[in-house]
């Protein structure tokens, strides 16, 4: 990525440009083992972003019934029959540190693949482009019309493809609302004009985005913008496959009419170009690997089709490590693909990242769908009663996170003689154990009273247990948790009751 | 400037400055970098334009669109007013019995009277409603005037002891030391006789005495046993809680000097739905009793947490 603007080396040698104009990009179209499997990429990604919000799940008639649906207006995570509570956010947590793990484990082992084949960034830049060859033909057309004047058919050729430009942008804009809400009540919100500003907003500046970054800014967007190439080259190391110029086999360079002439052999880089023509971020990969370089391998196969041409074998450009490199210059074997991919990071990374996945699916498994929390109140700490009795009061959440309403049990455990109410209750009504209906999928707050009893029981109980016959204090007790029906299930809150003289220590 | 040369290591153009031995390399910025950092500064005029930004002597610039956070909270405010309107409604036509009744309403207005407490009420009932000495406990289950949901909207409506408002609580005890009813001794011995029957002392030659002194003084308020009475706001003498304190010090201050607790009259300074939330959530506290049957009224004021 030499800057070499012919004007300063001419005239204005002392000047120097402090800004420079982007040169285009008109990658020509190629076709080969690594351009299909970039097309089944492509298709993959874009088929999970369009497809993705469309599915439908059956949850009963408490729950949304779209597979993925990230509802942030009741702070749920719904996907496919996982559903996350806003308390249960390590879950998502730990998917972003996998996420995260699975890109080095991609980097030590196949290099930049990510910006190769699946950043969104790319494949809607390898969309926009294949456009640009719809409308204007393949690379030499294209930069022809670059350079013609704005006559009528260029204007109009420029017009219908900002237009296409546009509608992808729209379309992808547009798609990404539907994760956040039920996507056909959305659709058809969206197109009356009923829907939220939020909606068309997000939908206006994805587009714009899109249109943008895809559509003008391109490997703009990878060069300057993107902090990854930064960090992806910084987690390469010797062992990983990068797309190599294999310079020791190609130069120096010449086309085939010259190497006849020339004295000295040359080698098998017949200057074609043709590696650098289909380069989407419009790079020369023979001058070695660069941060503009998104390993998308389409050089590999122009350069394979050339030497296919010319009679030569395959593979002057390839996947490649530098320890192979270095092994291939002094005419070693190199190492075998499997175990290139397969070594001792790779392996951990592998490991750590099924470890995290495991321990997660696990707890998927075992994590209770019902859930009690408890806030003792500290102001007042406790309250005293007419007749010597104390009451301390607390501020109690259950969680019902099955998608039916159920029936739950709380019961005392601990603190023998006392009684508990709720402030929706008449106070004689107090009894150890409680039962609430909690609808589907919700948080239900109460208020519990808990009255212990008079202060000579209070005091009698305390001396039979107090001397070291229970490991617990007086006043702790906890609230237990029970659902009565055939699923079952049990929580508790372990929590402390306060008398006027201090917690009976 | 003639050294500009192609730099070895990266092969890019140096732009020809040196200094001891270090050079600077001709990578220039790309040029839409420089046009998105124009957008910005045409971003941030017009803000400033139309929106407030320029610090003044007392006030910033208004800015075209006239924005203030204060519109904004008041539009908030108002939009929220407006979204409740039905609920105020409803709450405003029931009474406070049907709001008892109704558990809608009732948890509406629990939670309103909670908002509404933390305005009106904490600086003398205590943000947990726990008072302080002079200032009732409204958790427990002790009424000077009485418990149930409309007895408490009385109080609220019209205060205890409330200048000008003729349906106010009234009541005043005797200074019985300071307007000389009661040698000093003699409140001595009544406070002993106090302190027995809340069981905070054991019988003694004072109290046996003090015992006669309130017979004759005593009882028409705070009656035979020390039960008190709820007529007159008179607190009940034979329980655990103690609105100015049960020591010997504080019930010779009592008896001494009086008391003469005031609570403003809330339905002259607060709108009559808010009054009925406080009450509702007053009584929702932990301590609030049944309306009594209306033939006996004095029959149900008996502790309903008693057990």
């Amino acid at each position: 990525m030499t800057a070499h603007d012919p004007k300063l080396s001419a005239d204005h040698s002392n000047e120097i440009g402090l800004y420079e104009k982007r040169k285009g990009v008109f990658p020509k179209a190629i076709n080969g083992p690594f351009r299909r499997f970039k097309w089944l990429v492509m298709i993959v990604c874009l088929g999970i972003y369009w497809g993705t919000p469309w599915i439908r799940w059956d949850r009963g008639p408490y729950a949304p019934n779209q597979a993925v649906l990230i509802d942030l207006a009741h702070r749920r995570f719904f996907m496919f029959d996982i559903e996350i509570w806003p308390h249960e956010f390590y879950f998502v947590a730990g998917l972003l540190i996998m996420a995260g793990i699975g890109l080095f484990l991609v980097t030590s082992a196949v290099g930049r693949a990510w910006c190769g084949y699946a950043c969104p960034q790319t494949v809607w830049t390898d969309l926009f482009q294949h456009v640009d060859r719809l409308i204007d033909g393949d690379r030499n057309a294209q930069l022809r019309l670059q350079k013609a004047p704005w006559t009528a058919s260029k204007i109009g050729k420029r017009a219908l493809k900002w237009t296409i430009y546009l509608l992808i942008s729209f379309a992808t804009g547009g798609a990404w609302i539907f994760y956040f809400a039920d996507a056909p009540t959305l659709q058809y919100d969206f197109w009356t004009g009923a829907a939220d500003p939020v909606a068309y907003g997000t939908t206006f500046i994805l587009t714009m985005t899109t249109f943008i970054f895809g559509g003008f800014m391109r490997e703009q967007v990878c060069v300057y913008m993107c902090p990854w190439p930064r960090i992806q080259t910084a987690m390469l190391d010797e062992k990983s496959l990068i797309v190599t110029y294999k310079d020791w086999r190609g130069e120096p360079r010449g086309s085939v009419k010259s190497a006849v002439k020339a004295a000295t052999p040359l080698g098998d880089c017949i200057d074609c170009m043709q590696c650098v023509a289909v380069c989407p971020t419009g790079i020369d990969i023979r001058e070695g690997p660069q941060i503009g370089c998104i390993t998308c391998a389409l050089c590999i196969d122009a350069c394979d089709k050339a030497m296919a041409d010319v009679g030569r074998p395959r593979g002057l450009i390839d996947y490649c490590t530098l320890v192979d490199a270095e092994k291939e210059k002094k005419g070693e074997e190199s190492t075998p693909v499997l175990k290139t991919i397969f070594r001792p990071r790779t392996l951990i990374y592998l490991g750590v990242w099924s470890a995290i996945g495991a321990a997660m699916l696990f707890m998927l498994g075992q994590r209770a769908r019902l859930d009690i929390s408890v806030a003792k109140d500290r102001n007042p700490e406790f309250v005293m009663l007419s007749d010597g009795t104390v009451r301390n009061a607390y501020t109690i959440k259950l969680r019902n996170m099955e998608e039916r309403p159920r029936t739950f049990r709380v019961a005392l455990e601990g603190l023998e003689g006392a009684a508990m109410f709720t402030d929706e209750m008449d106070a004689a009504a107090a009894k150890r154990d409680l039962t609430f209906r909690v609808p589907a999928d919700t948080t239900q707050r109460l208020r519990i009273y808990v009255v212990d009893q008079r202060p000579e029981e209070r005091g009698e109980r305390h001396r039979e247990h107090g001397e070291g016959h229970r490991e617990r204090g007086y006043g702790e007790f906890a609230f237990v948790l029970t659902a009565p029906d055939d699923e079952g299930g049990m929580d508790r809150s372990e929590t402390n009751f306060t008398l006027p003289e201090g917690h009976g220590e | 400037m003639s050294n500009q040369r192609i730099d070895d290591a990266t092969g890019v153009e140096t732009v020809g400055h040196e200094w001891d031995g270090i050079e600077e390399l001709n990578n220039p910025l790309p040029r839409w970098w420089l046009w998105s950092f124009y957008a910005c500064i045409a971003f941030s005029i017009a803000y400033c334009v139309v929106y407030p930004a320029w610090p003044m002597i007392d006030k910033a610039t208004a800015g075209t669109f006239g924005w203030t956070s204060r519109g904004q909270l008041d539009q908030e405010m108002k939009a929220e007013a407006a979204r409740k309107a039905g609920l105020m409604a409803e709450l405003d036509k029931a009474s406070i019995e049907q709001i008892a009744a109704d558990p809608r309403l009732r948890r509406a207005a629990i939670d309103g009277g909670r908002a509404a407490f933390k305005v009106n009420c904490i600086q003398c009932h205590g943000n947990g409603a726990a008072g302080s000495a002079g200032y009732p406990n409204l958790n427990d289950d002790d009424w000077l005037w009485g418990g149930d949901v409309a007895t408490i909207h009385q109080t609220l409506m019209h205060g205890v002891r409330q200048p000008g408002d003729d349906a106010t609580r009234m009541s005043q005890m005797p200074a019985f030391g300071r307007d000389g009813i009661l040698t000093p001794a003699q409140v001595q011995d009544v406070v002993s006789h106090v302190r027995v029957i809340s069981g905070q002392e054991k019988p003694s030659g004072s109290s046996q005495r003090g015992a006669e002194i309130f017979a004759a003084n005593c009882v028409a308020c705070h009656g035979a046993n020390g039960e008190g009475s709820r007529a007159v706001g008179a607190p009940k003498l034979a329980d655990a809680i103690w609105l100015y304190g049960g020591d010997r010090k504080a019930l010779t201050q009592t008896v001494t000097n009086a008391r003469y607790g005031v609570m403003p009259a809330w339905g002259a300074r607060l709108d009559p739905v808010t009054v009925k939330m406080l009450a509702t959530y007053v009584h929702s506290l932990g301590g609030g009793e049944e309306a009594p049957a209306p033939a006996a009224p004095e029959a149900a004021a008996a502790p309903a947490a008693a057990k």
